[in-house]
């Protein structure tokens, strides 16, 4: 099953932890967002294979857009 | 010859030094401290500082009145009231009301978030100590609003505007320290990882039309807060067009930071040691603390109260982003937040509250000033 890690808050992205085809664990930092001059981290919501990663560092997101996709 | 020499060492202002000027630039070079060393406030607190020291060297003048260089400035920019409206046109050109439309009822958490305002001034008047004008600027301080502070202490208590203006800004430098053990006692961690529904989109034809509804609401309802509300609204209204950049980018960038130039030096000169070495003073900061405190703990327990009615529980730590110091409240709602639960992510709904409290403590000076100007 696939899982998208949507983004919770608008910002830029600061760093991606991951690459495709990387295994990730419930709860590990994937991405950091910064918003309001905070660094917000991202955690992946299940354990599985990054199948995509749909932004780069320095990338504009709005709430809710697509910043990855798991494999669980 | 020698009395030449004293004569000489007369006209000098080493001779004319006193132990009270000197008190207050060791407070103004604990501001310049906090401001480069540990980064308080440093956009306001250094030029406040160094403004203290200025207006406290003997015979230098620069607060005479009528001539002196920062006596202009702070005639012309505070008693004038241009500087504080011409701050909220550029916090208006920064300003995104879209969390707050997103989720409207937490507009109540902004509003609740002014309890510590109200509670002060009644504290502030039971001392005795103050009169009515002077509790109502002490009480604004739990506002967290620094223009807003100035601009009423200013219109209702001007001796009080130096040390009102130094307390808010220093404390909403500490709302991170503040804050967060009044965040713990009040809430429960299960209420502490309550996650919020999400807000419905918002159409950038509401964020347009909403300063030129607001704009107009407001002013009705609270006529003497118009100064300040008709430049925020103005200046979201850059914002949201879209078809001034210039001018929203001048707003928010080159104007905000020339006029917090002119305002921090403004509201240290006003300092001198004769009108601020006061037992007053420590009252001051005492209550600002008390309300600061307050206004934290009654937006907590307002966002708690509304929970008993409604299904859609909010995280009653959303209340203490409504003291509306932006964005540094929303942020530690959202590291609270985040400790009892790091996939909660609380920021965007906190700023609703925040840029409601925003309002909420121009509505509260606006309502001070229509009951308490005309008395003085």
């Amino acid at each position: 099953m696939q899982q998208k890690i949507l983004a919770p808050l608008a910002g830029r992205i600061l760093k991606v932890h991951i690459t495709p085809g990387a295994r990730v664990e419930e709860d590990d930092e994937v991405l950091v967002v910064e918003a309001l001059k905070m660094e917000t981290p991202i955690f992946a919501p299940c354990t599985g294979a990054v199948k995509e990663v749909c932004v780069s560092e320095g990338d504009s997101v709005e709430e809710d857009d697509v910043l990855a996709v798991i494999e669980e | 010859m020698s009395e030449t020499l004293t004569a000489l060492f007369e006209t000098t202002g080493f001779y004319h030094l006193a132990p009270g000027p000197i008190l207050m630039w060791a407070i103004a070079f604990t501001l310049i401290y906090l401001a480069i060393r540990k980064q308080y406030e440093p956009l306001l607190l250094l030029p406040i500082g160094f403004g203290i020291l200025l207006a406290n060297l003997p015979l230098a003048g620069l607060m005479a009145p009528g001539e002196g260089l920062l006596w202009r400035f702070h005639h012309y920019g505070i008693q004038w009231e241009i500087i504080p409206p011409l701050i909220f046109l550029g916090l208006g050109a920064l300003t995104d009301f879209r969390p707050l439309l997103a989720n409207p009822r937490l507009i109540f958490l902004g509003a609740g978030a002014q309890g510590g305002v109200y509670v002060t001034f009644f504290a502030a008047v039971a001392s005795g100590k103050f009169t009515l004008q002077q509790a109502a600027t002490a009480g604004i301080i739990g506002g967290a609003d620094g223009p807003t502070t100035i601009f009423l202490a200013n219109k209702l208590a001007p001796e009080m505007l130096g040390w009102c203006a130094v307390a808010a800004y220093s404390y909403m430098a500490m709302v991170p320290i503040i804050q967060p053990p009044i965040m713990r006692l009040l809430t429960t961690v299960k209420e502490r990882t309550i996650r919020m529904k999400k807000g419905r989109k918002v159409s950038d034809r509401e964020a347009l039309l909403f300063p030129l509804v607001a704009t107009p609401a407001i002013i009705l309802l609270v006529p003497a807060s118009a100064p300040l509300i008709a430049m925020f609204m103005l200046g979201n209204l850059f914002r949201e067009s879209r078809v001034v950049e210039r001018l929203t980018h001048a707003a928010q960038n080159e104007l905000l930071n020339i006029v917090t130039i002119f305002l921090g030096l403004s509201v240290g000169a006003t300092m001198n040691a004769e009108a601020f070495l006061k037992p007053m003073a420590i009252f001051i900061f005492f209550l600002g603390l008390f309300a600061f405190m307050i206004s934290t703990a009654t937006g907590i327990l307002l966002a708690k109260f509304l929970n008993l009615f409604t299904r859609d529980k909010l995280n009653p730590l959303l209340g203490a982003a409504g003291v509306s110091a932006v964005p540094m409240a929303a942020r530690v709602v959202h590291k609270v937040g985040a400790e009892a639960d790091k996939k909660n992510y609380l920021l965007m709904y906190a700023m609703g509250p925040n840029v409601a409290g925003v309002i909420g403590t121009v509505i509260a000076a606006g309502i001070f000033l229509t009951l308490l100007g005309l008395a003085r």
